[in-house]
C-alpha cells in the first residue's frame, strides 16, 4: 500500500509540472467600477469580453520574476492543439512550443526519448518530437515528414527528430514536441506564451511557491499537489480503509495477548498469593505480567516484521501490466525502516493494553481467598 | 515488656446474604520469642485468626497491635510492606514457586526487600540453608526434595528477612513422624536461641507439647475450658 502510494506521488512529481502557471485567472476580473467602489452596489450592464488574444501578458518580466525565486527552474511553452497529417491520415494532438534548454531543467522527457534528441531539435526550426504511440499509429520514423495544420489554417512541414515513450499510452499518443518559435507561427500566436512549467528542487513545497506566484504574477498558478487534490483524497480513503483493516488485526491480536496472558494468571494463581503473602506489593505482581505482555509484544513484533518483510519481497518479484502503461513493472514496494517502527510502536502498545487488564487482576488477587481454598 | 502482638477483641465476620462470622472476640497477646500453639476443631477458625495476626485478612472489628503499633489503618501496600520486614509464613502445603530453585526461593523476599545486596543475600541464604542442613539442595528445584525437606525450606524462607514472628499452619501436618519431628525442633530452637517469636497453629499433640503455651478455638472463640 505505502509502496504504490509512493510510487504514484513519484510518477506525479516526476513527470508532471511541480508548477503550472497558466493564462488564466482564478477568479472572474472585477470591473473596474466594482473595485473602485468596493462596499457599493454597482452593476454594469452590457460588459463585452476583452478579445483578448490568449496568452499570459508580459510573459517576459514575469518569467524573470519567477526565476528570480530560489530554488526552481521555469521554462515558457506556448501549448496549442493542432492536425497531424501523414499519408492521407488525420489526427488532432497537442503542440507544445517549448525552448529545449529551459525545458531540460523542469521535464524529464529528455530521459524517455528513445531515439533522436533535444538538441536536435532545438537545431532543427522544423523539427518535432512524437511520442512512440503516435509514431506507430501513424508508422512514422526518425526522420518521418508530417503536416500541421492550426485551427487558424495555419500549415507547417516538419521533419521528426526525435521520439519518447513515457509509458503513459495516452501521454505517447497525444504529445508532441516543437520549438516555441515555431509553435508561435503555426498557432498565430506571434511572441506569445500560455504556460509556465516550473520544477521545484523540493517538490513538496510547491503550494507554497504556487501561492507566491499567483500574487506576484496574477494567474492562476497550479501546484500538483492542487491539480491532483482528487486523487490525493483517493489515497486518503484508502489510507482510512488500509488503517482500519490493520487496527482491526491489531484489535484481534490483543484478544490474544489478552486470552493468553489472562491463561497465565489464572495457571499462577498460586505463585501469585504466595508472592503476595510474602510482602509483594500489587503493582510488582501487576509489573511482572505487564512485561509478560512487552515479551509477547516484542517476539511477536520479530515474528512479524520477518513474516512482513519475506511478504513483501515476494511481492516485490510480481511483475504485472498496469491498465493504461505500455510496460510490464514489479509490483512497487516500499522499504521503509519507519513503517516498521509504527508497525511495532502499535503492536507493542496494544500488547500492553491488552496484559494490563489481567496484570491488574492479577495484582488485586487476595492471598487469603486462594489459601481458604487450599486449606 | 510489651507484647510483640497483641489482639483487642479481634473479630471477622464475612459479608454475604448470610454473614459468616469466622472469629469474634479474640483478646490474645504474645511475647517477644514465644513458641504459641493454636489448637481446636477442623472449622473452628484457626486459620482465620493466623491470617489475621499475619496481616493476610483485615478485621471487621477489634484491633491489632504488631510490635507496638497498630495496623487497623493500614492500607494494602502498607500491609504487604510490614509482612515482608516483619512476617514469615509457613504453610501445610508447601508454598514454594516450582519453577525457582531453593536458593532463588529463599532470596525472592530479600531480593524484594533489598536490604542486602545480592552477594550478602547469597550468604544469608546459603547459611540459613546449611543451619537447616539443606546446604546440598540448594541448586534443586522443590519437586526433587523430600516433603520434610521442602517445609524446611519454607521455614529457611520465611525467615529470610528475620522477622519478628513465624507463622505457621499445621507445618507439619502433612510430613511423617520424623519430619515432625524436625520441624518440631527447628521452631523450638527458633524461639529458644534465636528470640524469633512462633505462632503456629496444629493439631498435632506432640507438636503442641514443645510449644510454650496452647490456646484452644471453638467456634471461632477463644476457649479457656479448652484441653488437648
Ligand atoms: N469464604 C468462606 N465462605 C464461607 N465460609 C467460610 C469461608 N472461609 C472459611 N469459612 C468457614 O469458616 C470457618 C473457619 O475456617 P478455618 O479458619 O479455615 O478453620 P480451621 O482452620 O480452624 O479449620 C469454617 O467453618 C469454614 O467453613
Ligand atoms: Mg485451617
Amino acid at each position: 500500500m505505502r509502496g504504490s502510494e509512493r510510487d504514484f506521488i513519484k510518477r506525479l512529481i516526476d513527470n508532471s509540472p511541480h508548477i503550472t502557471v497558466s493564462d488564466e485567472y482564478r477568479k472572474a476580473q472585477k470591473q473596474p467600477a466594482a473595485e473602485r467602489w468596493p462596499d457599493g452596489a454597482v452593476e454594469v450592464r452590457r460588459v463585452k469580453p476583452l478579445t483578448e488574444v490568449r496568452g499570459i501578458r508580459g510573459h517576459a518580466q514575469k518569467l524573470v520574476f519567477v526565476e528570480s525565486l530560489p530554488g526552481l527552474r521555469a521554462a515558457p511553452v506556448l501549448m496549442g492543439s493542432v492536425v497531424l497529417t501523414f499519408a492521407g491520415r488525420n489526427e488532432g494532438v497537442t503542440l507544445n512550443g517549448i525552448i529545449p534548454a529551459k525545458m531540460k531543467g523542469v521535464s524529464t522527457i529528455e530521459e524517455k526519448l528513445t531515439q533522436g534528441s533535444l538538441e536536435a531539435l532545438a537545431a532543427n526550426p522544423n523539427g518535432i518530437v512524437i511520442g512512440e504511440g503516435l509514431a506507430k499509429k501513424f508508422g512514422l520514423s526518425m526522420g518521418s515528414v508530417v503536416n500541421a495544420a492550426s485551427p487558424g489554417g495555419e500549415v507547417r512541414t516538419l521533419k521528426v527528430v526525435g521520439i519518447f515513450r513515457t509509458g503513459n499510452a495516452s501521454y505517447d499518443e497525444n504529445q508532441t514536441f516543437v520549438l516555441l518559435k515555431r509553435a508561435q507561427g503555426l498557432l498565430d500566436r506571434a511572441n506569445r506564451v500560455n504556460r509556465f512549467i516550473i520544477q521545484l528542487d523540493d517538490p513538496y513545497a510547491a503550494r507554497e511557491v504556487a501561492a507566491v506566484i499567483e500574487r506576484q504574477v496574477g494567474y492562476k498558478a497550479v501546484s500538483w499537489q492542487e491539480s491532483t487534490e482528487d486523487l490525493m483524497s483517493v489515497l486518503l480513503v484508502r489510507n482510512l480503509i488500509m488503517y482500519s483493516v490493520v487496527s482491526a488485526i491489531l484489535v484481534v491480536a490483543s484478544f490474544g495477548i489478552y486470552n493468553t496472558i489472562s491463561t497465565i494468571v489464572m495457571e499462577k494463581i498460586h505463585d501469585i498469593a504466595i508472592l503476595k503473602s510474602m510482602g509483594f506489593h500489587a503493582r510488582d505482581i501487576r509489573r511482572i505480567f505487564l512485561a509478560e505482555g512487552v515479551i509477547l509484544g516484542v517476539l511477536g513484533s520479530l515474528f512479524g516484521v520477518t513474516l512482513g518483510m519475506g511478504l513483501m519481497w515476494l511481492l516485490a518479484q510480481v511483475e504485472i501490466k498496469p491498465p493504461g502503461a505500455s510496460d510490464l513493472v514489479h509490483l512497487p514496494i516500499y522499504w521503509g525502516w519507519e513503517q516498521y517502527l509504527l508497525a511495532v510502536g502499535f503492536a507493542l502498545a496494544s500488547a500492553v493494553g491488552a496484559a494490563y487488564l489481567p496484570a491488574r487482576k492479577a495484582g488485586r488477587v487476595q492471598p487469603v481467598a486462594i489459601l481458604r481454598g487450599l486449606a | 515488656m510489651t507484647p510483640i502482638l497483641a489482639a483487642e477483641r479481634l473479630g471477622r465476620v464475612l459479608a454475604g446474604e448470610v454473614p459468616v462470622t469466622l472469629v469474634r472476640d479474640i483478646d490474645l497477646e504474645v511475647s517477644r520469642g514465644e513458641f504459641l500453639a493454636i489448637m481446636g476443631p477442623s472449622g473452628s477458625g484457626k486459620s482465620s485468626l493466623l491470617y489475621l495476626l499475619g496481616l493476610l485478612d483485615t478485621p471487621t472489628s477489634g484491633r491489632l497491635l504488631l510490635d507496638g503499633q497498630d495496623i487497623s489503618g493500614y492500607g494494602e501496600d502498607q500491609l504487604a510492606a510490614t509482612r515482608l520486614r516483619k512476617l514469615g509464613f509457613v504453610f501445610q502445603f508447601h508454598f514454594l514457586l516450582a519453577e525457582f530453585t531453593v536458593l532463588d526461593n529463599v532470596l525472592l523476599p530479600m531480593r524484594r526487600l533489598g536490604a542486602l545486596d545480592e552477594n550478602a543475600a547469597r550468604r544469608r541464604a546459603e547459611d540459613l540453608l546449611e543451619q537447616l542442613g539443606l546446604r546440598e539442595h540448594a541448586r534443586k528445584h522443590p519437586h526433587q526434595l523430600s516433603g520434610g525437606q521442602r517445609q524446611r525450606v519454607a521455614i529457611v524462607r520465611a525467615l529470610a528477612n528475620d522477622p519478628l514472628i513465624i507463622l505457621a499452619d499445621e507445618p507439619t501436618g502433612n510430613l511423617d513422624t520424623h519430619a515432625s519431628a524436625n520441624v518440631q525442633q527447628i521452631l523450638h530452637d527458633l524461639t529458644h536461641q534465636l528470640g524469633t517469636t512462633v505462632i503456629a497453629v496444629t493439631h498435632d499433640v506432640t507438636f503442641a507439647n514443645a510449644a510454650d503455651r496452647r490456646i484452644g478455638i471453638v467456634d471461632g472463640q477463644i476457649d479457656p475450658e479448652w484441653r488437648m
